[in-house]
């Protein structure tokens, strides 16, 4: 009476703990999840693509942005830091083959010492991008946003070099306090003040005659920044309605505000990926120093992590292309 | 578990798996270095348009994929995998990814043409 459904089952294919693809579930999970984040970071780094197609006209110049070096303050080097951080990357990537490499031999000494370094290497990485994230917010030299939105930076006539607000900017007395709870209505915050008002970014720049305005459109033939005359540069500040210093999610001194949202969306998706791969690559670092792997009869999870810590430095690959070189 | 050890079509065979790990990490680092100091020099004969994008540009785009290439193939062993588990991981990046860049990039060209030739000012 029993409705009995016959399989006939091919122990080899089904049953379980065989390899189809010559790889162990684990590997192959490990894999797809790769290929569906790598779709993720596909779609971010598409989307800042068309943002700046859609304003291939006025998009920032990476090197105005990113210049900073640990211990040159004030120098202008562009792209060493970054390459310097890409270089640590790969690096770190190196040590992780090499732990696999050893894993495969049952090294048990050699896989944890290269896992350290492994690790070592990422916090060095999330440490850099962090001092990368702190200058980019804190910024240097200051702008002014039009009603439009667009941002005026300052340059001298001679030089073209950027000046800073506080090297021109007259400070007016101003009766206005920062409005916080107990001074003010309890359920309204106020960003902290900025240092300088729009009217007297405006008076220092009438009282230096060396001053000029560079707009955020590009000159197509040279590739800089178009600057203004004089008489422009003028009439272009009286229009300023806002004080910019540094970056924020709303604005920024650089340029197109859509250019500090994605940088902070896409650098900080990627150092977070950094970050907790030096999580996991930690969790399977104690396991190994306690034998884990070893009673276990191979080291898989460990090339599985290193699965995902070469994909984090894939990704970054292509970051530093399309942020800082292209 | 054997290791193909050859790279670059068999042109440089390495005697062990750790010894090819240090040669891409040169080769990689060659690419990297390249890319720097194009960066930093950016020749002026390469600023030319070449379709529709600078041609310093397509130097970097195409450094960049190789050397992806050589992470995903060496690091991440993707060169010692079946084909057909190399093939299901590679092909629909190599569909989607592109066919996402191309709609995007096209659509943005022409919303940029559209604020471009309107009569609405966007620079004010």
């Amino acid at each position: 009476m029993q409705a009995t459904t016959n399989i006939v089952e091919n122990e080899n294919v089904w049953d379980g703990g065989n390899k189809p693809l010559n790889a162990s579930y684990g590997k192959m999970m490990m894999w797809f999840f790769i290929v569906s984040d790598a779709l993720t970071f596909s779609g971010f780094l598409v989307a800042y693509g068309f943002s700046r197609f859609k304003n291939i006209d006025s998009w920032p110049i990476a090197d105005e942005v990113f210049y900073h070096f640990p211990f040159l303050h004030g120098v202008n080097a562009p792209m060493y830091y970054v390459a310097l951080m890409t270089f640590i990357l790969i690096f770190s990537s190196v040590t992780m083959v090499l732990a696999v490499d050893a894993g495969h031999k049952m090294q048990k000494n050699k896989v944890a010492v290269y896992m350290l370094l492994t690790i070592l290497g990422g916090a060095v990485f999330v440490g850099s991008q962090a001092w990368e994230w702190k200058n980019f917010i804190k910024g240097e030299y200051g702008a002014v946003e039009t009603k439009g939105g667009q941002i005026l930076q300052f340059v001298s006539a001679d030089s073209g070099e950027r000046v800073a607000l506080s090297y021109f900017a007259t400070t007016q007395p101003t009766d206005r306090s920062q409005h916080s709870a107990y001074n003010g209505l309890w359920y309204v915050d106020e960003a902290t003040l900025l240092t300088y008002t729009v009217a007297e970014v405006q008076q220092g720049f009438l009282a230096n005659p060396d001053l000029r305005i560079k707009t955020e459109m590009i000159d197509a033939g040279t590739g800089h920044k178009i600057v203004l005359d004089r008489a422009a540069s003028e009439a272009k500040l009286s229009q300023a309605v806002n004080v910019v210093e540094g970056a924020n999610l709303i604005r920024n001194e650089y340029g197109n505000r859509l250019f500090a949202d994605f940088f902070f969306f896409i650098t900080g998706f990627h150092g977070f990926h950094v970050f907790s791969g030096v999580v996991i690559n930690g969790i399977i670092f104690f396991n190994v120093l306690l034998g884990t792997y070893e009673r276990r009869g191979h080291y898989e999870m460990v090339e599985k992590v290193g699965l995902y810590w070469h994909f984090v430095d894939l990704v970054w690959v292509f970051v530093f292309t399309f942020f800082y070189l292209v | 578990m054997a290791h193909k050890l050859s790279i670059f079509r068999g042109l440089i065979t390495f005697k062990s798996n750790v010894q090819k790990i240090w040669g891409v990490l040169i080769f990689l680092s060659i690419v990297t270095a390249i890319e720097v100091a194009l960066g930093i020099i950016k020749p002026a004969f390469l600023l030319t348009p070449v379709f529709g994008m600078k041609g310093l540009n397509w130097i970097f785009i195409v450094l960049t994929i190789v050397k992806a290439y050589y992470i995903a193939w060496d690091f991440m062993h993707l060169r010692d995998e079946k084909r057909s588990f190399t093939s299901s991981i590679v092909l629909p990046l190599l569909i989607l990814i592109p066919y996402l860049i191309f709609i995007l990039l096209v659509e943005a060209d022409y919303i940029y043409n559209i604020m471009f030739d309107g009569f609405v000012s966007w620079n004010f």
